[in-house]
């Protein structure tokens, strides 16, 4: 068995032909992520005896000759943004080094119930915001591609895992485009789903509007199975969606033909490097596989950056407000009041980029400024989803870049925050209006580095999204 | 704490002036479980331990609303005529402190549950109606606790059981020209929050609280005066006294040439006086913005009418029936519709007896003496409704004379027999029959002969001496009226 070679169905047909056991899977695969973990700093820790305990529960099963369910045996590693009942859950923050959750994320809690073995939490961007992976209290993640490189961000170590292979899928946090950009600079798939369509009970908030749970995995299918998996309704969450939730590995089955693909003008004006090349080419691909490539406007896009920061750290002021020294695990020290221990507190326990987000959104928030920023932004948010219903109406999905460039170096981008959240640009709408989209893998720069493509489709049209992923993947032979 | 009272206004300076005054009531819901999540929305557990990941604000677990307290703040809203909105939206309010572990509060802002009530009250005979703005809902926050505890001298303890319990915030239009006007209307607000089985209002629990907006004006001017809020008022009575002195501290400080801030003061009810709190402690900009992590609330035609079917009747409306129906006096029918079990156990009864008004007397006096005695609220009475009535109709249908019935009714208590069975047992029956009545006057007339000169003599006092003879060889049996007005004729005879 060659853990980093795992998928889904092979994991399956190995369990089932007696190949191998899932404890065994389970084992292989701690071994190889405490091997290559140092490389990477991908995951902040593993958790053997969780994964061993439901490996040994998969064989039971299978022994009693019963359905070990559809991701029996099957490594995931999961971001440390979603809770882990009884396993440390950091969101990367100093805030957090010690805190024990008391329960369990809904989707971590369906994985399990289908037999997926959770052995490890992943590195990230602290509370998930940044792009680089580089505002860990952990420190950064480095891209098992080119090790000098990012692995994106936020969800840098969920992608880097299962690049690397350590883990067959793994679980991410998509708030502005933290799943699709870190999948595309390690070229992996990785999905943020319709808004609603995951239940976010137990993802730790940075912008809860926008917070999405979506999965990673080394080829679409996997991803498919991942999310059908831990899709739909749950009441512990309000918000969670009671659309069905339909086949989609089904609808992987079907060919693209036909199908009107729309690539927006205004994500393709300035894209002319490598990462413009592979997207050319990745249409080109689509054209010969029977897709019809039409121009499409999304008139409001110039100003999803400027609505996205308003919204989203408006939201994070008042999720972060909880870590204020009176509970979990973080208080200065030095704090002699109360007004101390909450400014001291936070101004230690938090890293740079965090404190900036609070400010900004706290300033957006602010009487006087409420009407101008936020009531605003809302308005604009709901321009930028009438965009995409608009487009929606004459194609059946889009196809757009994930990232400007490719994975950059480490500390490049580090201390220019502002070019650091304009490169988040063409996954920011597809959030902003709550739709699902993927970044799938489209080819390699010539210096070797991944590029995704976007696929975007009308809300809860992930069939149609996974069917045209999965006929790209197949024509280009995309997999890892 | 300031060292000096401040000056308060004359009488002459505040004739000059008019009251304008807002209350703000704090209601808590009392709903099965608390509003967002499933714990028991109840007290007096160990600190922290009638909790869980939602009412604590973990990290990554979400708020679900309670269905029972949107139907409770619907009833509330109708018992307080308010308007109840199809659609409305929580909203986060922003603020930190050790109790609110989220640090926001989930509650409501530009659109309420509903809005555009009114209460109606009655002052010095003078009927008014206060305007209701709105109510909302929100959750409570957890207790601070600064003495008690081990390391009480140098740490605060939090307990966040009240965490997420559910409270409707009920703001009135600044309608009230008196303290007693306020007072009223929280009297009211009250009977028609507790009529509407929402809470118990229990003050002194804070299942009720008040904050008072309060401004003066000189009388005739149109602009309202600058509004001072006063909180801390944990009684009907601290409500009163805070609003007055508020309004005469106002008034002395304008008459001196001063101006009234906007600020948030402290009742001190040991010292019957007003103080500012610290400006920083009300500085709050609480950057409201709409809960994320809920939806709206959307309230159907067909659940409005639901809880609407489901209210009972209001006490103002239940007074004026009271009035109308069963011909009672309007002080008889404000005390027995006081409480909606009183009102309620009054209504059975007055069917029981087929005489109201006799019923009221029952309730309002035997009973509630026997209740007394007994150290027994109505819930446990140990005579039903419907057995009083029944107690109450034979007196009037002349069955039983008031006296035995007091009897009985003592025995209906101990031994829990219904009247006609303690009647039957013990052979009592009022002797109706004059005649006889006439012969055993006759019998004790001539046996006390003394007595009788007495009487004659001018000492008319005797009189309840012959009475009483009659009442005791009749065992009680006799009408003492009936028996006084037979002896009196005879005596004089
Ligand atoms: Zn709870």
């Amino acid at each position: 068995m060659d853990v980093h070679t795992l998928t889904i169905a092979s994991i399956r047909a190995g369990l089932a032909s007696r190949q191998f056991t899932a404890a065994e899977v389970c084992e292989a695969a701690l071994r190889l992520a405490e091997a290559e973990n140092s490389k990477t700093n991908a995951y902040l820790r593993l958790c053997p005896e969780r994964a061993m305990e439901t490996a040994r529960k998969v064989d039971a099963t299978i022994t009693a000759g019963e359905d070990p369910g559809p991701l029996a045996g099957v490594p995931v590693a999961v971001k440390d943004v979603i809770t882990t009942r009884g396993i440390t859950t950091t969101c990367g923050s100093k805030m957090l080094e010690r805190w024990v959750p008391p329960y369990d994320a809904t989707a971590v809690e369906r994985l399990e119930a289908a037999g997926g073995l959770v052995i490890g939490k992943t590195n990230c961007d602290e509370f998930a915001m940044g792009s680089s992976n580089e505002n860990s209290a952990f420190g950064p993640v480095r891209n098992p591609v080119a090790l000098d490189r990012v692995p994106g961000g936020s969800s840098g170590g969920s992608a880097a895992v299962v690049a690397q292979g350590t883990a067959t899928v793994s679980l991410g946090s998509d708030t502005g485009g933290s799943i699709r950009q870190p999948g595309s600079f390690c070229g992996v798939v990785g999905v943020t789903p319709t808004y609603g369509r995951v239940s976010r009970y137990g993802l730790v908030a940075f912008a809860s509007s926008l917070d999405h749970i979506g999965p990673f995995a080394r080829n679409v299918g996997d991803a498919a199975t991942l999310l059908e998996t831990i899709a739909g309704r749950d009441p512990k969450d309000s918000t969670s969606a009671f659309a069905p939730v339909a086949g989609y590995t089904e609808a992987m089955k079907q060919d693209a033909r036909g199908m009107r693909i729309g690539l927006p003008t205004e994500y393709f004006k300035g894209l002319a490097n490598d990462t413009g090349d592979q997207l050319a080419k990745g249409v080109d691909l689509l054209k010969s596989i029977g897709c019809e490539i039409v121009d499409i406007s999304l008139p409001h896009t110039e100003y999803a950056i400027a609505c996205y920061y308003i919204i989203c750290t408006a939201e994070a002021s008042s999720n972060l407000a909880r870590y204020d020294g009176v509970r979990y695990t973080f208080r200065s020290e030095r704090a002699q009041t109360m007004a101390e221990m909450y400014q001291l507190t936070r101004g230690e326990g938090f890293g740079a980029e965090v404190k900036r987000r609070i400010m900004l959104g706290t300033h957006v928030l602010s009487s006087g400024y409420y009407d101008a920023y936020y009531l605003k932004a809302q308005k604009v948010r709901a321009l930028i989803a009438r965009d995409f219903a608009q487009a929606f109406e004459k194609v059946d999905a889009l196809v757009a870049p994930v990232s400007p460039f490719p994975a950059f170096k480490l500390g490049e981008k580090i201390d220019d925050p502002l070019a650091m959240y304009l490169s988040d640009i063409y996954t920011i709408t597809g959030s902003l209006a709550g739709i699902p989209c993927m970044s799938v893998p489209c080819g390699t720069t010539s210096d070797s580095l991944p590029v995704g493509m976007q696929i975007l489709t009308r809300h809860f049209d992930e069939p149609g999204m996974f069917r045209l992923a999965a006929a790209f993947e197949r024509a280009g032979g995309f997999t890892v | 704490m300031p060292t000096a009272a401040p000056p308060l206004a004359t009488p002459e300076q505040l004739a000059k002036y008019e009251p304008v005054i807002g209350l703000e009531v704090h209601v808590q819901m009392g709903t099965k479980t608390k509003i967002f999540c499933s714990c028991p929305n109840e007290f007096g557990s160990e600190p922290n331990t009638n909790v869980c990941p939602v009412c604590l604000g973990m990290p990554g677990a979400l708020p679900v609303l309670n269905r029972q307290a949107v139907e409770f703040a619907i009833a509330a809203s109708l018992a307080l005529n308010c308007q109840v909105r199809q659609a409305s939206i929580f909203a986060r309010k922003n603020y930190f402190y050790p109790d609110l572990p989220k640090g926001y509060q989930i509650s409501q802002y530009d659109r309420p549950v509903s809005e555009h009530g009114w209460v109606e009250i009655v002052v010095d005979g003078q009927h008014k109606r206060i305007g209701v703005t709105r109510v909302h809902m929100e959750d409570d926050a957890g207790k601070n606790t600064h003495d008690g505890y081990r390391d009480s001298d140098r740490y605060s303890y939090v307990d966040l059981n009240r965490c997420g319990s559910p409270l409707i915030e009920i703001v009135s239009e600044p309608d009230m020209r008196s303290a007693d006007e306020a007072y009223e209307y929280l009297t009211e607000l009250k009977l028609a929050v507790q009529y509407a089985g929402v809470s118990n209002c229990d003050m002194e629990k804070g299942n009720l609280r008040c904050d008072a907006n309060v401004s003066v004006r000189l009388k005739g001017a149109e602009k309202f005066g600058t509004k001072a809020e006063i909180k801390n008022l944990n009684s009907f009575r601290h409500l009163k006294m805070a609003v007055d002195h508020e309004i005469s501290r106002q008034v002395a400080l304008i008459e001196s040439g001063g101006r009234v801030m906007q600020e948030t003061r402290l009742y001190n009810p040991d010292l019957d006086e007003t103080f500012a709190m610290r400006s920083k402690e009300e500085a709050h900009d609480y950057r409201y913005f709409p809960e994320p992590d809920l939806v709206p609330l959307t309230i159907s035609a067909e659940w409005l009418s639901r809880v609407k079917a489901a209210m009972p009747e209001m006490p103002s409306n239940r007074r004026k029936r009271f009035v109308d129906e069963f011909g009672l006096r309007e002080y008889d029918a404000a005390v027995l519709t006081q409480e909606r079990a009183l009102a309620d156990y009054y209504e059975t009864a007055a069917a029981a007896s087929g005489d109201p008004k006799a019923a009221a007397n029952w309730v309002m006096g035997d009973l509630q003496a026997l209740l007394k005695a007994e150290n027994r609220t109505l819930e446990d009475s140990p005579v039903s409704a419907a057995r009083l009535g029944e107690l109450a109709g034979m007196v009037s249908k002349g069955e039983l004379t008031g006296k035995m019935a007091k009897d009985v009714l003592a025995k209906m208590a101990s031994t829990g027999d219904d009247a006609r069975t303690i009647v039957e047992r013990e052979g009592l029956k009022a002797i109706s029959d004059t005649g006889a009545l006439e012969a055993i006057a006759d019998q004790i007339i001539a046996a006390n002969l003394k007595q009788v000169e007495q009487y004659r003599g001018g000492k008319t006092t005797v009189l309840q001496f012959f009475v009483g003879q009659v009442m005791k060889a009749t065992r009680g049996q006799a009408d003492p009226a009936v028996a006084k007005e037979i002896v009196e004729r005879k005596l004089a005879g």
